[in-house]
């Protein structure tokens, strides 16, 4: 309920802030998906309804779904085991380095999965790290091609979902709840399972939920170190499309995962619903500084935060470095000297530059697109909310390779022939950021107090200048924090870019990609080079965007 | 200046009819509290009042005008909210300034009158400050520096000070009454307390159920409740049922010789605690269970009060009674009635 | 597809645009005229070619070339068969043999004879009615890292049927033939080699030599060939190119004297790679001296730098291709149409040999 404008202007404004991402999400997500999927499932003006029988119950099928959901259930159990920790230090504890501790966490998020796919090659391969430990026990160690690899990726790039997602609802877990269970005889471990941890309990359903979501549609992680004989439903619905065009199977397996991310976002979404009112505003006091053995879980959880994200990320940089002449900067010279002046050749600062404007593009295209579906969102009510509030994250599911054919066939004609468009980047990748943007915006939204508005309505402001005057103020931060995500997200994106990549406007991870196809070491130590200055890249920008937004960008 | 005027003002929020045509008048420069229970719909007619909330029938009218129709920025109605509502983006001066700044007020002028407001709320040289640095008492008094900068014809105050503590609330009680007097300005202040009630408001408008079951000066209410209701919502916890006899009504505590004022058949009698006094030789008697102090005042809870001579006391109504200091809980001790300052509700 | 959804897109998407793009330069072209007209090429990633070279076609013709690059091989056929009639572009160039009968057989292409065909080796043309143009070979081949096998006291292998002798155990790597080109190619060279009923036998062997299978050719080359440089990788030999020996010394950090990576000339599967008008062109013309060019010693001469394959005309090759490359005499190639009839067959049992 609102007082600052009539039931009739609220209906026309809402609807109004819906018209623009139902319109976006149509044209670049919606009708090119069901393009290809009613191209798959119909032959000869009919459905081939027949066809989805028969392929979900083939024996491949079922192999390929059954691995699937193996290893997103058992990548989200580790993830959110290992996470908590890190959920713990966030939520509670304050100690040095602590903002570059949280921007840190969520770099593996945003990276690209070529470059961390091939870092963790190099760190689960026989002459990594683990192997080298291994060794020292007798033992021959090789993860690579392993479901074991697969989960170890997964938990890496998700981490920082959980722990920033946990870390906050655990921020809004008022500590005297478990004080006041320590002073009734209960031990540390049963104040924290019996006091803290149902409380964080939708946090903990609504993060899982959205690392299922994202483990459960894994491709590039998949592709590179699974090898051949592990394949998730993307990876087959990528090879379906791209090499056998054999568009039925595809269309039945996409449908088969679109089932499983909806289920998924069904129980975030009820997970949410039963957060709604714990997101309080505890802010910062709770932190204090560790006392005693938290002293030593602080520090082992830091230490293994710093392994797992670290490791990957130092191999990364390493081979950046690590020249035939031992470590230097000759990759990083390479980059701006040899192999001009031919078409693939991508002149490193332009690549940079590249992706920085359309970067810039697609979070403002995000921001506004996802900033008008909030303001939508928070105007609805009841069950609509939820419905459309998971609808925006459905491109999250949905394989890049089935929209990026979906525009071939939907979008092929003037005035709407998109398909070589420039603005096909910057709006693929403002598809996948848009669910960000609304997962920041649409809590700051909630968290708004109506008495606000209608204290400044009071004071003479009309519905527009309260708008203005409060809400557009007090949304300042979350949008520049959402803003800086998003860029952060569109930095590293590489599924669609490489999909509809321009040729004259290859972005960064385009560029690694190229650098990566090619033999030589140059080669190599360009990508590695390339991937050391995206990794800075989207670092600065998660720090900056912590500096200036708040711990709810990232969290779900 | 400006008087308000609510006239068969209904209100329903789906299937539930919050307020019964409700008519109120409030003289300009005068303050009015709103006494209620919560759920009689006091918050609800302050909202109509403001322009927050559209009522389903009646009309509010400010001096002449009739402005139901008027949205909220455009009525000049000052409103201080319970949890204060400070934008917590602007420092206090801003809070303060914002209706000056929405009336086109020049920046020279709005820090004058910023200034001013907080002078008079007591926080002068608070305009730096960050709204979340403040105290309760201090947030309270920029939230009404806030409503008053722009003069606005009529404050609204929804339960003002029940964030407060008791020291504080009865600080600011009198301090808000000094300022309304001294601003001369029409106030409708909403509360449950009995004491915030009586302290602010020229006149108490009691308010159960949606609709206003008495009206009148702090003291003749208090005194002279309309119902048991509204004696239960103002404080006065000494209500005997009984029935119209003749020579007097007919109670628990025997035949009271009262003038029922017209009033037939069954009746509320109000027995102020100062109409009983401990007497070794009163008619009544009955068991100290508690002994306490209000306002310094020492009171017994006293029950199963009634007529000596029915026996054990047991049976009567529990009643407040003005302590004599000898007492102890636990004892039978006798009471006097002074009949005459017994009062006759209807029913 | 069902056509309704576009009216409802052509509405939304024009809302959308009328404020947003201001800047319209895809509008459809008025009478065909190739001064100044612009055409696009469609290609896979891996396409190159240096920009003079690019230059001096447009300085010759007037006509500007722009690329479209679509993916992998697959991908980009793919593409281009979804988009038959309103193609992406005005000549499509890096099908190969592979995927040449699909989409021969979606009529993908309009006929076009070069005349510059005449400086082509006849058996490059596998489609006589010319739909099809062939502008390079990038024959995939065994390379082996000869530090490596002189480290574990082995000779290079000489054919295909040296992998399945014991001393080879552990040394292979290949790509997944339904995932990657080379693989398939490899796969191919091998059926060629043992016969359509004798392939099988060969890649058991294989198996129980413990070949190891990666996705791609970069997880392949990079991931587990030990002579890639800087790379983790222990199996010393791996499915790759003709000219990846050539691309190790040239985008070596110091140029090295000799190759660190060798080819086995006789295990090489000819994979060429064409170029074809696509149908539904507005350009034809256009695009038929592009085509042209691609076959012109200017394009052909820049190839093995670019794009690291060999020219199908008789041009001078750089001194690296001619020190460290090879040119197989009698590389495998098997009749497209065998291969479109066999190909998903072959993989499906190559999966369920090698992988189950």
């Amino acid at each position: 309920m609102s007082a600052t404008a009539r039931p009739a202007t609220r209906r026309v404004v809402t609807g109004a802030a819906f018209a623009v991402p139902v319109a976006f999400l149509g044209v670049f997500f919606a009708v090119p998906v069901a393009a290809l999927l009613t191209t798959g499932l119909r032959s000869g003006g009919r459905w081939e309804l027949g066809t989805v029988a028969e392929v979900l119950t083939s024996p491949g099928t079922r192999s390929v779904a059954w691995f699937t959901l193996w290893q997103a259930v058992a990548s989200t159990v580790a993830t959110v085991l290992a996470a908590l920790p890190a959920a713990w230090l966030i939520g509670r504890v304050r100690f040095p380095g602590r903002a570059i501790f949280v921007a840190a966490l969520i770099v593996p998020f945003v990276l690209p999965t070529v470059v961390v796919g091939t870092a963790f090659l190099a760190v689960l391969g026989p002459d990594g790290p683990l192997a080298v430990v291994a060794r020292l026990v007798g033992a021959d160690l090789d993860l690579r091609r392993t479901a074991t690899a697969i989960v170890v990726a997964h938990v890496f790039f998700n981490y920082a979902v959980v722990a920033r997602t946990v870390g906050a609802a655990w921020m809004a877990v008022d500590p005297s709840a478990e004080a006041a269970a320590r002073t009734l005889g209960a031990d540390r471990w049963t104040a924290f399972r019996t006091v803290t941890l149902p409380l964080l309990r939708p946090a903990l359903a609504g993060a899982a939920s959205i690392v299922f979501l994202f483990t459960f549609t894994s491709f590039g992680v998949v592709k590179i170190l699974g090898g051949p004989r592990i394949a998730t439903i993307e990876v087959e619905i990528h090879r379906l499309t791209t090499q056998l065009l054999d568009l039925r199977t595809a269309s039945v397996l996409s449908l088969l995962q679109l089932a499983a991310v909806v289920a998924a976002l069904a129980l975030h979404r009820r997970a949410a619903a039963r957060r709604g009112s714990t997101r309080a505003r505890v802010g910062r006091s709770v932190l204090r500084p560790p006392a005693g053995g938290e002293r030593w879980l602080a520090l082992a959880t830091v230490a293994g935060a710093g392994l797992l994200v670290g490791v990957p990320i130092a191999t990364l940089v390493w081979r950046s470095v690590d020249t035939a002449g031992g470590p230097g900067l000759a990759y990083y010279r390479a980059l701006g000297g040899t192999g001009g002046g031919t078409f693939r050749f991508v002149p490193p600062v332009e690549a940079v530059r590249n992706s920085l404007l359309f970067g810039a593009a697609a979070a403002t295209t995000a921001l506004v697109v996802g900033g008008l579906a909030s303001i939508g969102l928070h105007r609805l009510g009841g069950r609509l909310r939820g419905v459309a509030d998971s609808s925006l994250m459905l491109p999250l599911g949905v394989s890049a390779v089935t929209v990026g054919f979906g525009f071939l066939i939907a979008l092929d004609e003037p005035p709407l022939d998109l398909r070589t468009s420039p603005v096909l980047i910057p709006a693929a990748q403002a598809v996948i950021a848009v669910p960000f943007v609304v997962r920041t915006l649409l809590p700051a939204l909630d968290a708004i107090p109506e008495r606000l508005r209608e204290a400044a309505a009071a004071l003479g402001a009309s519905p527009r200048r309260v708008w203005w005057e409060v809400d557009a103020r007090l949304l300042r931060r979350p949008a520049l924090g959402a803003l800086g995500f998003a860029y952060a997200i569109s930095l590293g994106e590489f599924g669609a870019t490489v999909f509809i990549a321009r040729a004259d406007a290859p972005t960064v991870p385009v560029a690694i990609f190229r650098s990566l196809s090619q033999p030589g070491a140059l080669n190599v130590g360009q990508a590695m080079a390339l991937s050391t200055i995206l990794l800075a890249l989207t670092a600065g920008v998660m720090l900056l965007v912590d500096r200036i937004g708040d711990a709810r960008v990232g969290g779900f | 200046m400006t008087e308000l005027h609510l006239r068969g003002v209904g209100k329903a929020f789906g299937p539930t009819t919050v307020l019964h045509g409700v008519d109120l008048h409030v003289p300009d420069g005068t303050t009015v509290a709103l006494l209620g229970p919560s759920g009689s719909g006091k918050s609800t007619l302050l909202r109509i009042v403001a322009g927050l909330e559209q009522p389903d029938r009646g009309s509010v009218h400010l001096g002449d005008e009739d402005v139901t129709e008027r949205p909220v920025h455009r009525r000049g109605v000052g409103v201080v909210f319970q949890d204060q509502a400070l934008f917590p983006h602007l420092d206090v001066g801003g809070n303060v300034g914002f209706g000056l700044r929405m009336g086109g007020v020049d920046r020279t002028t709005r820090a004058r009158r910023v200034a001013e407001a907080l002078e008079q709320v007591g926080l002068p040289g608070f305009e730096g400050r960050d709204p979340a640095t403040l105290s309760g008492g201090e947030a309270q008094r920029v939230a009404l520096a806030r409503a008053l900068a722009p003069r606005p014809a009529v404050v609204l105050l929804d339960e003002p000070l029940a964030a407060l503590d008791q020291l504080l609330r009865e600080r600011l009680l009198v301090e808000l009454r000094a300022v309304f007097d001294e601003l001369a300005v029409t106030v409708v202040a909403v509360t449950h307390d009995p004491t915030e009630a009586a302290a602010l408001g020229d006149r108490i408008a009691v308010l159960l159920d949606g609709r206003i079951a008495q009206v009148g000066a702090p003291g003749e209410v208090i005194a002279t409740p309309a119902s048991a209701s509204v004696a239960g919502l103002v404080g006065q916890r000494n209500v005997v049922p009984g029935r119209v006899v003749a020579g007097g009504v007919e109670t628990a505590l025997g035949v009271l010789a009262v003038d029922p004022r017209g009033a037939v058949g069954e009746v509320d009698v109000l027995v102020p605690p100062g109409a009983l006094a401990p007497s070794p030789t009163g008619g009544l008697h009955g068991q100290v269970r508690t002994l306490l102090y209000r306002s310094g005042t020492p009171v017994a809870v006293v029950r199963g009060v009634g007529p000596t001579g029915t026996g054990a006391p047991v049976q009567g109504p529990t009643l407040d009674v003005l302590a004599d200091p000898a007492w102890t809980v636990g004892d039978v001790v006798r009471l006097d009635l002074d009949a005459a300052a017994v009062h006759v509700m209807g029913r | 597809m069902n056509p309704s959804p576009r009216p409802l897109v052509a509405a939304v998407v024009a809302a959308l645009l009328v404020a947003a793009c201001g800047d319209d330069t895809d509008a459809p072209e008025s009478a065909p005229d190739p001064e100044g007209t612009t055409i696009t090429l469609v290609t896979h990633d891996s396409f190159d070619v240096s920009d003079e070279v690019l230059a001096a076609f447009t300085e010759d013709t007037g006509i500007e070339v722009e690329l479209l690059p679509s993916g992998d091989a697959g991908s980009m056929v793919n593409q281009a068969i979804l988009t038959k009639g309103s193609p992406q572009g005005d000549v499509l160039f890096g099908i190969d043999s592979t995927f040449l009968s699909r989409a021969l057989d979606e009529e993908l292409f309009v006929p076009y004879e070069s005349p510059a065909l005449a400086d082509v080796d006849e058996s490059f043309v596998l489609d006589p009615e010319h739909h099809v143009t062939p502008i390079d070979t990038g024959d995939v081949c065994l390379n082996y890292d000869k530090a490596a096998l002189a480290a574990a006291g082995l000779e290079p292998p000489q054919a295909l049927a040296d992998l399945a002798d014991p001393a080879y155990a552990g040394t292979l790597v290949v790509e997944n033939p339904a995932t990657s080109s080379p693989g398939l190619a490899y796969l191919l060279a091998t059926v060629a080699e043992f016969g359509e009923d004798g392939w099988q036998d060969h890649w058991r062997a294989l198996r129980d030599n413990d070949v190891e299978v990666a996705a791609g050719w970069e997880e392949a080359y990079y991931g587990s060939f030990s002579g890639a440089a800087g790379s983790p990788g222990d199996r010393p030999i791996v499915v790759s190119y003709a000219s990846s020996p050539p691309a190790e010394v040239i985008f070596a950090e110091e140029p090295p004297a000799e190759a660190p990576t060798g080819v086995v000339e006789g295990s090489c599967y000819r994979q060429i790679e064409f170029a074809g008008i696509l149908a539904g062109t507005e350009h034809e013309d256009a695009a038929r001296q592009l085509v042209d060019f691609l076959l012109s010693p200017t394009f052909q001469e820049d190839l093995p730098l670019t794009m690291f394959v060999y020219p199908v005309t008789d041009v001078e090759l750089p001194p690296e291709f001619v020190a460290h490359g090879a040119q197989p005499a009698d590389p495998y190639l098997l009749d497209a149409a065998t291969v479109a009839a066999n190909r998903d067959a072959w993989i499906a049992e190559w999966t369920d040999i090698v992988l189950r």
